[in-house]
């Protein structure tokens, strides 16, 4: 007897007791549909910190200013403005593991355009800010040498920047007021969306370096060469530890510190923070997907749990089939094969469960899904396992019937 | 005797209930020849079942040597058994035995799915064997659809599928009223008549004498082996029963429900 001929019969033998079927199927349908869905919810998340990675700019360490102790005070991390344009300089000259250094500093103000206000972020930055970030315009252009170096009022500014202050107008060409001075906007950048911890990095408003100092930002900042942070880009990614260090012994040098003191500045990997998140969320990913897994083993226990009632009312039946020819292993093969039609039509409609439980996800709770082909393979592949692996018993049980008192079974 | 069908010596098998053995067969020597119609009688516990169950391969006897159409049956195992059985035995039982929710042509083929018969084959020949059991028009009806006698036919229709060298049928007329299981004697006769062993276990004397020898036990032994002298001939004594197709079909069908 074929498995043609077996599915045959167990498709028949299972739509006897449609009810009793389909309320077996559930246990699979639901384990197959949340190891679906988990996984693609913890995709989701994955893919949306590598996003922020690419966001950040790949291969970036961020520089900031960090505490001093000052007459045995100590201060708060960018008290004390302890980082220079030079320090940047520095790097760039004597560290040939960074392909682009950029030093910038932040502050915030309040920008007018005709009658509309918008509190935002200004950030004073030289042309290698842009490479450093990844950062592009989608129209005009970015900052140039030459306006850094004649501290010209010119912006380029982010996509929510723009929302607020022009909504559909080209703000190319338009004129600007950044805490009452008139700048004029040359650029527009592309969209860069939330950091990590929540900051909007659209929310912001580019201008040269040196424009920033004299005309925007006070305080510390404000004064002679010093910078907020320092963005660096290193050429490789397997060069980040090294350029780490060297970076940290070059600054620490041009800083004076003697060995038991310690940096005046925070040198942070980003990416590698974002990573060892991506690695979490991975952990979590497969924590979801073992819990779902659970399920799908209840549901075998299901299937078992009915194959069983199913082989007993059935002994009569088995006797017949027996008297008539069939041998142990027909029979073994026609309730296995009735199990794993079982499983396997479970799996199939807990694909569809799947695929619609992580779109009701994505819509209702806005959470970010991505559904893993890898994911659906496996989890019909292994309700598959399941059928076999909790269908074998009942049907060797079956198969082990004795024709006699099978066929006198009453 | 080379030609006889089936033959035994000394035939014996024992059944362990715990700790206690029951000798349900103690040692029958009998050969019944091709073409033969045998009744199989004998009180409850007499061993009759249990001797039906050795000639139909369902049983491997303790001791004693069985040969069916030549074979040593005696000592195969259950795969092999189940292959004997298929090929060369047809089953009728009392309660008819028939798969519900499963059409009288599924029925009818089912032994073919444990052969090499191609799917094709299969339709045509269950087709055949329906009809000539007079149930052509009944191929796509459910059992439930059917009267006892109707179910009884399929059932025979369904032995018959492997063209078998012995039909071996179990108080087939239990379940049936008396005009029916007249019928199904006569259905059994006419087989004979085609040269098909029949060996038919029944307490009924009356149903007994449809067939041509009668084989007596008890106790486990084989007491009496006799010609029967007043053989009835069922297709005689239908034409002198009135015609009852509505209500035998009722009676029927309360028969099989019942049971």
């Amino acid at each position: 007897m074929n498995v043609l001929a077996s599915a045959r019969i167990a498709v028949r033998a299972l739509r006897v007791n449609k009810l009793r079927s389909a309320l077996t199927m559930l246990g699979i349908v639901i384990g197959v549909g949340a190891v679906i869905t988990m996984v693609a919810v913890g995709a989701g998340a994955q893919a949306r910190v590598a996003e922020q990675i690419q966001s950040l700019g790949a291969n970036v360490i961020v520089i900031w200013p960090g505490t001093v102790n000052m007459a045995g005070v100590r201060l708060g991390a960018g008290a004390q403005a302890t980082l220079s344009e030079d320090d940047a300089w520095a790097i760039q000259r004597d560290v040939p593991l960074v392909e682009v250094v950029a030093p910038y500093s932040r502050g915030t103000a309040q920008v007018v355009f005709s009658n509309l206000n918008w509190s935002t972020g200004i950030l004073g930055v030289t042309p290698e800010y842009f490479p450093a970030r990844d950062w592009e315009v989608i129209s005009g252009r970015t900052v140039t040498q030459e306006e850094v170096d004649g501290a010209s009022k010119i912006a380029v500014i982010g996509q929510t920047v723009a929302r607020n202050l022009f909504g559909e107008e080209d703000p190319i060409g338009q004129v600007i007021r950044i805490k009452k001075v008139p700048f004029i906007v040359v650029g527009l950048l592309d969209r860069k969306g939330q950091t990590t911890w929540g900051q909007d990095q659209d929310d912001q408003i580019l201008i040269p370096l040196t424009t920033a100092k004299t005309k925007v930002l006070g305080g510390n900042l404000a004064k002679g060469r010093a910078v907020g942070a320092i963005t660096i880009k290193v050429r490789e990614a397997e060069l980040m530890k090294d350029a780490e260090n060297e970076i940290r012994e070059l600054l620490r040098q041009r800083h004076r510190l003697q060995p038991h003191q310690e940096d005046d500045f925070n040198l942070r990997n980003l990416a590698e923070v974002l990573q060892s998140q991506e690695a979490a969320s991975r952990v979590l990913t497969m924590l979801l997907a073992a819990i779902a897994s659970v399920s799908l083993l209840v549901g075998g226990i299901g299937i078992m749990n009915i194959m069983l009632v199913s082989v007993t009312e059935r002994t009569r039946e088995i006797g017949l089939r027996m008297a008539v020819g069939a041998r142990g292993q027909d029979i073994l093969a026609q309730f296995l094969v009735e199990a794993v039609t079982l499983s396997l039509i479970g799996g199939a409609i807990g694909i569809g469960a799947g695929l619609l439980g992580s779109s009701a996800i994505a819509y209702f709770a806005e959470w970010r899904t991505l559904l893993q082909i890898e994911a659906i393979v496996i989890a019909f592949g292994f309700a598959a396992a399941v059928g076999v692996f909790f269908g074998f018993y009942p049907a060797r049980t079956a198969a082990g019937l004795n024709p006699i008192d099978a066929l006198r079974y009453e | 005797m080379p030609g006889a069908l089936i033959q035994t010596e000394d035939l014996v098998k024992d059944y362990h209930l715990g700790s206690r053995r029951i000798h349900a067969l103690r040692g029958v020597s009998v050969a019944i020849e091709p073409g033969e119609f045998v009744a199989v009688m004998g009180p409850s516990g007499s061993g009759k079942s249990t001797f039906m169950n050795l000639l139909g391969c369902l049983d491997a006897p303790t001791a004693g040597r069985y040969r069916l159409g030549g074979l040593d049956v005696s000592h195969m195992d259950g795969d092999h058994l189940a292959r004997v059985r298929n090929e060369k035995i047809g089953f009728v039982f009392q309660t008819f035995n028939l798969l519900p929710r499963t059409t009288a042509l599924e029925n009818v083929e089912l032994p073919l799915l444990y052969g090499v018969t191609s799917a094709r084959d299969r339709a045509g020949r269950a087709r055949a064997k329906l009809a000539a059991v007079g149930l052509a028009d009944r191929e796509h009806h459910h059992p439930a659809q059917l009267s006892g006698g109707q179910q009884q036919r399929v059932a025979i229709a369904r032995a018959l599928i492997n063209d078998p060298v012995l039909v071996l049928a179990d108080e087939p007329t239990g379940a049936l009223d008396s005009r029916t299981s007249v019928e199904i004697m006569a259905l059994f006769q006419d087989l004979n008549r085609d040269g098909i062993t029949v060996v038919l276990v029944t307490h009924e004397a009356d149903i007994a004498r449809y067939a041509g020898r009668s084989l007596t036990f008890r106790d486990g032994r084989l007491t009496r082996d006799e010609r029967i002298a007043d053989r009835l001939v069922a297709r005689e004594l239908l034409a002198t029963l009135p015609r009852g197709d509505e209500p035998e079909d009722d009676e029927a069908e309360t028969a099989v429900s019942a049971s």
